[in-house]
């Protein structure tokens, strides 16, 4: 890939928890282009920790190596706290899973988003709550001056987390990390966020991580698909092709999911090899 | 942890082959995290040589804690006496450690009553909710408006001044507020679904609420009753210090501090010994407050 | 005569004016030894009915008919003979401060059981878990063990029927299949009738033969598990949902948008 936006190469993320060190990470290598990148594992499997790396969202206590993680021009690895935060919600924003608890929840959700302009955009209070008028439409909120008002308990899953996608891309970045954003939501509602997701991130030209643990989803949704085990990346294939998967994990993990037009009497069941952890 | 890596771990340590065996091995972790700090190791041994001191008390002390020698009185310490002597004569040091078993009897005796009237009334109440809740919440109510003191004089007026009518006063205002801890806590545990599968296997309220509901409470509980020991001894002390609680000669700490108050500027040893004993105890008790909340919690793993 | 019959259940949550109606006239039954899902999304009143069943709600009406008896208000003791229920969240349906040995002994003391050792460890060879487990605390299994033990708490008082309220939507998903088998297994090996509420199509259509579908509080069709995937004559929202469970695509997004509002 010519002009990657992220580059990673073999990045180790250590965690010390009670004096005992566990490797969250081990050795993940990948790049990200303009493109809906999906990263598949189970709890455990350290997912959500590479997206969180990105942002150096991890606890102080975490060790952090790798031999690169570059965001174009800017080495992630080696920032400092003053130019992650001018890097975090302006060119690499995080949409999380539940609006629940991701929005605050004593502001409307009109100025959450407005503040979340104005912390890397100086213009005035009006030119920003025009934009974010302008932001709730094109997540295909039907009445965005009254929504501007509302409180986040006063609104469903699904129109929260379209508003956590309105205030993740107000500041207009050039990456979305998306960590199981459609978990909590209905499976109606879902499809509706992810349509949305899914055009403002071609109309920009965006790059994509959608962190996630179901499978059937990332291979829908997404172009190119990483699967994750126990902090290693066993798999990278196209999103098309995961029916011709290699890696044992991947083919265990998609035989044993029960399907509508494949039914069966007994799911075959995954079977762990330690192998898995070394390779 | 994860499935994931669970079972790409083998588990090296034996499981426990009986009802015996699992207990101890949760109480040694318990008290692994409880030791691993320094603060609470601290509080634990003040705590322990309080304890220690109390029982030993004929030993360790010099002199008789009440014999009066008024050619002795306000003598600075020195070798004869560690801590100096009283406007009686009276030598500080066997009187402060003839002290501690106030101290510890004051402390005891509140924290058994409080304990378990404070954990009944707070887990009915949260259980229950409805009429049964609003009564005892308005009971806990008055009685959480008087401040102690206060409502010691009272107490002291009409009964007459004296340790154990200081115990009771001390008791009456300090149960409520474990009471509405017990019922935060219950209030939040009797949705969980464990309540209700065991409810579904047909067990009687009583069953619930003494083995499924108060295990979960007690931890709480105790560790805001060891953070009180700490205001008890406080309050004891003052209730002293105004003549309210033991009264002379017998040998509390407050009640020190009070009589010597007078002498303080000549004779600083009068005020600063026992003022130092009832610090370093709450302060001890307090440490090991935090210490047992830090390895107590049940929902931390 | 069914195992469980529901006839016109209504319930309703709230006063007068704030009143919201969960379930609305709700008609089911499920024959002995059949397996019948509920699916639906959030707010469909799937997980109200186990609840009706079960017992923790009281204030509905209509008429509720387990093995022939009629369901009173009061949850009475020989019920719990009868059904049982198994929960979403394993990590919140054991009692963290008791051993699994303890967990599984109280049901069998309540009801003055006899031979309590011997069931103990019969359940759990049957769960797929051994004697090692017994007397283990819930933070020290996983979630794919905790879901077997909770399987094995409803079980040990040998209920005829067993409501699963989504049983593994809280699983990793290499640990769903587990799972889904043994209770395919223990459906047959111990003669149980299941009513299981999940909204992962997927699941409920393996293990279920009869399916309902609910929105709103109200049973939009009942249909054989086979039939979900012949499509037309569903209602358009099975096929929504039908849709939707395999994957993505823009124009299903745009279709699901029309079905909802």
């Amino acid at each position: 890939m010519n002009n990657p936006l992220i580059e990673v190469e073999n990045l180790r993320i250590q965690f010390k928890n009670d004096g005992k060190i566990t490797d969250a990470v081990r050795n993940v290598s990948f790049s990200l282009g303009k493109e809906k990148l999906g990263i598949v594992g189970e709890s455990g499997s350290g997912k959500s920790t590479v997206g969180r790396s990105l942002l150096k969202l991890h606890p102080r206590s975490a060790n952090v190596m790798a031999d690169t993680m570059r965001f174009k021009e800017l080495d992630l690895l080696h920032a400092t706290e003053a130019q992650m935060q001018k890097v975090r919600g302006n060119r690499i924003s995080m949409i999380l899973q539940d609006p629940k608890y991701s929005l605050n929840p004593v502001v409307t959700v009109g100025k959450q988003i407005t503040e979340a302009f104005l912390v890397h955009t100086k213009v005035s209070k009006t030119e920003a709550k025009e934009r974010t008028l302008a932001m709730l439409d094109a997540v295909k909120i039907r009445d965005p001056k009254r929504v501007y008002d509302l409180y986040p308990h006063e609104i469903s899953g699904g129109m929260g987390q379209r508003i956590m996608i309105a205030m993740m891309m107000i500041p207009e970045p050039e990456i979305i990390i998306a960590d199981e954003p459609t978990s909590a939501l209905d499976v109606s509602v879902r499809l509706q966020v992810l349509a949305v997701l899914d055009d403002l991130v071609q109309q920009r030209g965006l790059g994509l991580i959608f962190i996630s643990h179901d499978l059937n989803l990332v291979r829908s949704f997404c172009d190119r698909v990483l699967v994750m085990y126990a902090g290693r990346v066993v798999e990278s294939i196209a999103a098309k092709d995961l029916d011709k998967a290699q890696h044992p994990y991947t083919q265990g993990l998609l035989a044993s999911l029960p399907s509508l037009e494949n039914r069966r009497d007994e799911l075959p069941v995954l079977q762990r090899s330690p192998a898995w952890l070394e390779a | 942890m994860s499935e994931t890596t669970m079972a790409s771990i083998t588990k090296t340590a034996a499981a426990p082959n009986s009802r015996y065996h699992a207990t101890m091995e949760n109480a040694k972790r318990t008290a692994r995290r409880i030791l691993a700090n320094p603060l609470t190791m601290g509080g634990i041994i003040v705590v322990c040589c309080l304890i220690l001191i109390a029982i030993f008390a004929p030993w360790l002390s010099h002199y008789e804690p009440t014999v009066q020698d008024l050619t002795n009185a306000m003598k600075a310490p020195s070798g004869d006496h560690w801590f100096g002597t009283d406007e009686y004569g009276r030598d500080i040091y066997s009187r402060i450690i003839w002290g501690s078993r106030v101290t510890l009897y004051v402390v005891f005796l509140v924290t058994v009553i409080i304990g378990p009237v404070g954990l009944a009334v707070g887990v009915i109440s949260g259980y229950f909710g409805g009429i049964v809740d609003t009564i005892f919440m308005r009971i806990t109510d008055i009685f959480i408006s008087f401040p102690s003191l206060v409502l010691a004089l009272a107490f002291v007026a009409a009964l007459g001044p004296g340790l154990d009518h200081a115990i009771i006063a001390i008791a009456l205002t300090a149960w409520p507020p474990i009471a509405r801890l017990a019922r935060a806590e219950t209030m939040t545990l009797r949705n969980a679904d464990y309540i209700t599968a065991v409810k579904l296997t047909g067990a009687s309220t009583p069953r619930i609420i003494i083995r499924h509901i108060v295990p979960m409470c007690l931890s709480s509980v105790i560790i805001r009753l060891t953070f009180n020991m700490a205001g008890i001894i406080l309050t004891a002390a003052g209730l002293g210090f105004l003549g309210l609680g033991a009264q002379p000669p017998i040998p509390e700490w407050g009640a020190m501090i009070s009589s010597g108050r007078r002498y303080m500027l000549e004779c600083w040893w009068m005020v600063a010994f026992p003022g130092m004993a009832i610090m370093m105890v709450s302060l001890a008790f307090n440490l090991l407050g935090d210490g047992l909340r830090d390895a107590l919690d049940p929902r931390g793993e | 005569m069914s195992m469980i019959e529901i006839h016109d259940l209504n319930l309703s949550f709230g006063e007068r004016e704030a009143a919201t109606q969960v379930l609305k006239n709700i008609n089911l039954a499920v024959e002995e030894n059949e397996s019948f899902g509920l699916v639906g999304e959030s707010g469909s009143g799937k997980t109200t009915i186990l609840k009706c069943l079960a017992g923790i709600f009281n204030h509905w009406t209509g008429h509720l008919q387990i093995d022939g008896f009629t369901l009173e208000k009061k949850l009475q003791k020989a019920r719990c003979r009868n059904i049982q229920m198994v929960f979403q969240d394993p990590y919140g349906s054991l009692h963290p401060l008791h051993t699994v040995e303890s967990t599984l002994k109280e049901p069998l003391t309540i009801h003055g059981l006899d031979r309590k050792d011997e069931r103990i460890d019969e359940i759990l060879v049957k769960v797929g878990l051994g004697p090692d487990f017994r007397y283990r605390y819930p933070h020290q299994l996983s979630g794919g063990q905790r879901q077997r033990v909770a399987i094995a708490h409803a079980l040990i008082l040998e209920p005829k029927i067993l409501l699963l309220d989504e049983p593994t939507s809280a699983l990793d998903v290499s640990v769903q299949a587990e799972i889904l088998n043994l209770l395919a297994k223990l459906r047959v090996s111990e003669n149980l009738t299941y009513l299981l509420v999940s909204h992962d199509l997927a699941v409920v259509a393996h293990l279920c033969s009869k399916i309902a579908v609910m929105q709103h509080g109200e049973i939009l069709e009942t249909l054989q598990s086979g039939d979900l995937a012949m499509t037309p004559e569903n209602h358009p929202y099975t096929r929504m949902l039908v849709d939707a469970s395999h994957q993505y695509s823009r124009d299903m997004a745009s279709a699901a948008a029309m079905v909802i509002d």
